[in-house]
């Protein structure tokens, strides 16, 4: 057991420095290939107007006049013990973990970001909850009753989930409940501890609307995994000892259904605190999505970058906490 | 054990052919009575006869033997007898009587209630048959507590004295061990304390060696053997080996495509079998006693589809001596007829004639 734990962890430790790696590569060696320049590299960097005095700058900032190890080296370094960014107008130390520093916005790319995170948190773990709940429910009362009504009409509503994207949805949710009957008027975030109640109410339509997705996929999942361990032999086993029907399903049936559900749970937490951006964009929720998003839009690659990382450490966190949870659940893993 | 059929539409209860009015209960001394068993399944390619119009008595202390090839409607008639058909299509008619109760036309929950705790069974293959996320000792416990009210300590307790009296050492520690760290024997003898928990006076054990070591096998049935005698309880054993029926029955059905064809007490069957389909299990027999020169005798072809059985007698497109009765094999279904008094036969072939077949044709050559 601690064997398997130690082995999990040290895996994840260095899916992260791959990850570093990637990142860098991404958006250091690529273009480097592509055959940009040193300068026009560091260009890109800059603000809105880059005089050559900037750029150059940027270029002995970033390291970019160095060989490529050194780079690297850098890179890593700033992540982990910080680093000083020069821009020419004011020296800025760039606190550890330090994500980059936005040239364009003269700012550094964490704290920024840091922001972003409890609304792409509250976003992600309010809907993951309704999603799990809602999706594994109807999939399992769909697979109980195989070819009835109710079965075909929440197949139907998967159709509808996965079909569907949240910018559909979503305005339709906003036209319907927000603006024909107000009944979440304005929606906007408000942090959990300065009022937890208006936290949620204004969290609800975004919640459903992502949950429906998920919903969706979860109700299909569910209800292909427990038509299989339905018609496995320790569920016979389970009848024969006289148990109780509603037993006989929870216990021994949705418990071994669960468990591959779990690791897709995982992964579509951690993909999600990447930033959901369709869903974030839609309700103007300033979570990482919709500041990945406005990133991109402005050509601001350290932001890019910086929500790059984020989103990668967060589907590997998910990840190890996947692998200890099946640690847990299924006995076989341990050894 | 044949996978049971995919699910169709549910049967609305109109659809269902009314069960007719039990019979008189069978005398006391029957602990299971069986009668005139039928399961059907309805497919998309038409009707699946499983089982169709077995009849069989079990007492007290007393072993029965199912005999027969896969799909001969063993393993679906023993499924039937616990009440194991629901949520199935299956369409179960005739009667089953176990201890005085009738079950086929019991509430699913009034057999719930005596599956585990009256009748018990244990499964051919103890690795898929066992919950891999759940230990040992709480598979047995949860089959103990749901029949009884106890504290979970006496429950543990209980289930460690089960693993010890199957043969397993240390039960003590090995209660708290998963199905994957048990080996196969092991697992079957688990299966075995699971199926005893509740003290069962009927016992169905489907193929509970075939997935065993041959070593291993012998141990098992010993073990079986030992707690009917400890127990006094009945033992239906449903097997394709009929070496293990000779070790342990005293009655023996041997069944074809859904119905029974030779019945008996087994020295009965075993020393003048009556039914060219037993000889043919006889003669796929492999004994070490013969001359390596000898072949097998094993029977032409494979078991007919139920869905299409041959008309008149299943067996006869299989039977070396089909070509004997007038064509009567192909427009009547032989019914099961007593021969001597506790041995019945379906079979078109008169019975002397037989008798001739076996002492001078089928024996000397076994």
């Amino acid at each position: 057991m601690i064997f398997y734990l130690l082995r999990r962890l040290a895996g994840a430790v260095v899916l992260l420095l791959i990850v570093t790696m990637a990142v860098f590569a991404i958006f250091f060696l690529i273009p480097r290939l592509g055959g940009a320049t040193s300068d026009q590299l560091a260009a890109r960097y800059v603000g809105k107007s880059p005089t050559p005095a900037a750029i150059e700058q940027v270029k002995h900032s970033l390291g970019l006049d160095k060989s490529v190890p050194v780079q690297y080296g850098r890179f890593v370094k700033g992540i982990v013990a910080g680093k000083d960014y020069d821009t020419g107008v004011r020296k800025v130390h760039c606190a550890p973990p330090c994500l980059g520093f936005s040239f364009r916005n003269n700012l550094e790319v964490w704290p920024r970001l840091q922001d972003r995170i409890p609304v792409t948190l509250s976003l992600a773990a309010g809907a993951a909850v309704i999603w799990l709940l809602a999706g594994v429910s109807i999939g399992v009362i769909s697979a109980l009753k195989r070819g009835s009504l109710w079965d075909r009409f929440s197949m139907g509503f998967a159709l509808a989930g996965v079909s569907l994207p949240p910018f559909f949805t979503g305005l339709v949710a906003l036209a319907l409940f927000s603006y024909q009957w107000p009944i979440f008027k304005g929606v906007h975030y408000v942090p959990f501890l300065d009022n937890p109640a208006s936290w949620a109410w204004n969290l609800v339509l975004p919640w459903l609307t992502l949950a429906f997705l998920y919903a969706a996929l979860y109700a299909r999942l569910t209800r292909a995994g427990m038509l299989e361990t339905m018609s496995e032999d320790y569920i016979r086993t389970a009848r024969a000892k006289g148990l109780r029907e509603r037993d006989v399903i929870v216990k021994h049936g949705l418990r071994a259904a669960l468990t591959p559900i779990l690791t897709i749970f995982g992964m579509d937490v951690g993909l999600l605190l990447g930033g959901a951006i369709l869903t974030e964009q839609v309700y103007s929720l300033n979570g990482v999505g919709k500041f990945a998003v406005e990133a991109i839009g402005q050509q601001d690659l350290p932001e890019v970058l910086g929500v790059t990382m984020i989103a990668a450490i967060f589907v590997i966190l998910a990840n190890l906490v996947v692998d200890l949870l099946y640690a847990v659940v299924d006995p076989r893993v341990r050894t | 054990m044949p996978r049971l059929l995919p699910r169709r539409k549910r049967d609305t209860a109109a659809e269902l052919p009314k069960l007719a009015p039990a019979g008189p209960p069978p005398e006391p001394e029957n602990f299971l009575e069986v009668r005139d068993l039928t399961v059907h399944f309805p497919t998309d390619d038409g009707l699946v006869r499983s089982v169709d119009g077995v009849n069989f008595a079990l007492q007290r202390g007393r072993t029965l033997g199912i005999v027969g090839e896969s799909g001969s409607g063993k393993s679906v008639t023993s499924l039937a007898v616990m009440g194991l058909h629901g949520g199935t299509s299956a369409r179960i008619g005739g009667e089953i009587w176990l201890d005085g109760k009738e079950l086929v036309r019991s509430t699913a929950e009034e057999v719930r209630l005596m599956r585990g705790r009256r009748m018990a069974m244990i499964f051919q293959d103890p690795m898929s048959s066992m919950h891999p996320f759940y230990t040992v000792g709480h598979q047995i416990i949860e089959a103990y507590q749901v029949h009884n009210e106890v504290s979970a300590k006496q429950a543990r307790a209980h289930a460690i004295d089960l693993l010890g009296r199957v043969g397993i050492p240390r039960p003590d520690r090995r209660v708290d061990d998963y199905p994957h760290q048990f080996s196969g024997g092991m697992r079957q003898r688990a299966m075995i304390a699971m199926a005893l928990s509740c003290d069962p006076e009927l016992l169905i054990a489907d193929e509970p060696t075939t997935a065993l070591d041959v070593t291993v096998q012998a141990q098992i049935l010993d073990l079986i053997r030992d707690l009917q005698a400890e127990f006094n309880s009945a033992v239906v054993m449903i097997t394709h080996d009929l070496g293990v029926v000779a070790e342990l029955a005293d009655d023996v059905l041997v069944m074809y495509a859904g119905r029974a064809v030779e019945h008996g007490p087994a020295r009965t069957l075993f020393e003048q079998p009556r039914h060219p389909y037993t000889w043919g299990l006889l003669g796929s027999l492999t004994r070490l006693d013969r001359a390596r020169q000898e072949r097998l005798m094993p029977i032409k072809g494979s078991p007919p589809s139920l869905i299409s059985l041959p008309s008149g007698c299943a067996f006869r497109t299989r039977c070396p001596y089909a070509d004997r009765n007038d064509g009567r094999e192909k427009t009547e279904v032989p019914q099961l007829l007593e021969i001597e008094p506790g041995h019945r036969t379906a079979c078109h072939l008169d019975p002397g004639e037989r008798e001739r077949i076996w002492t001078e044709d089928i024996r000397p050559r076994l």
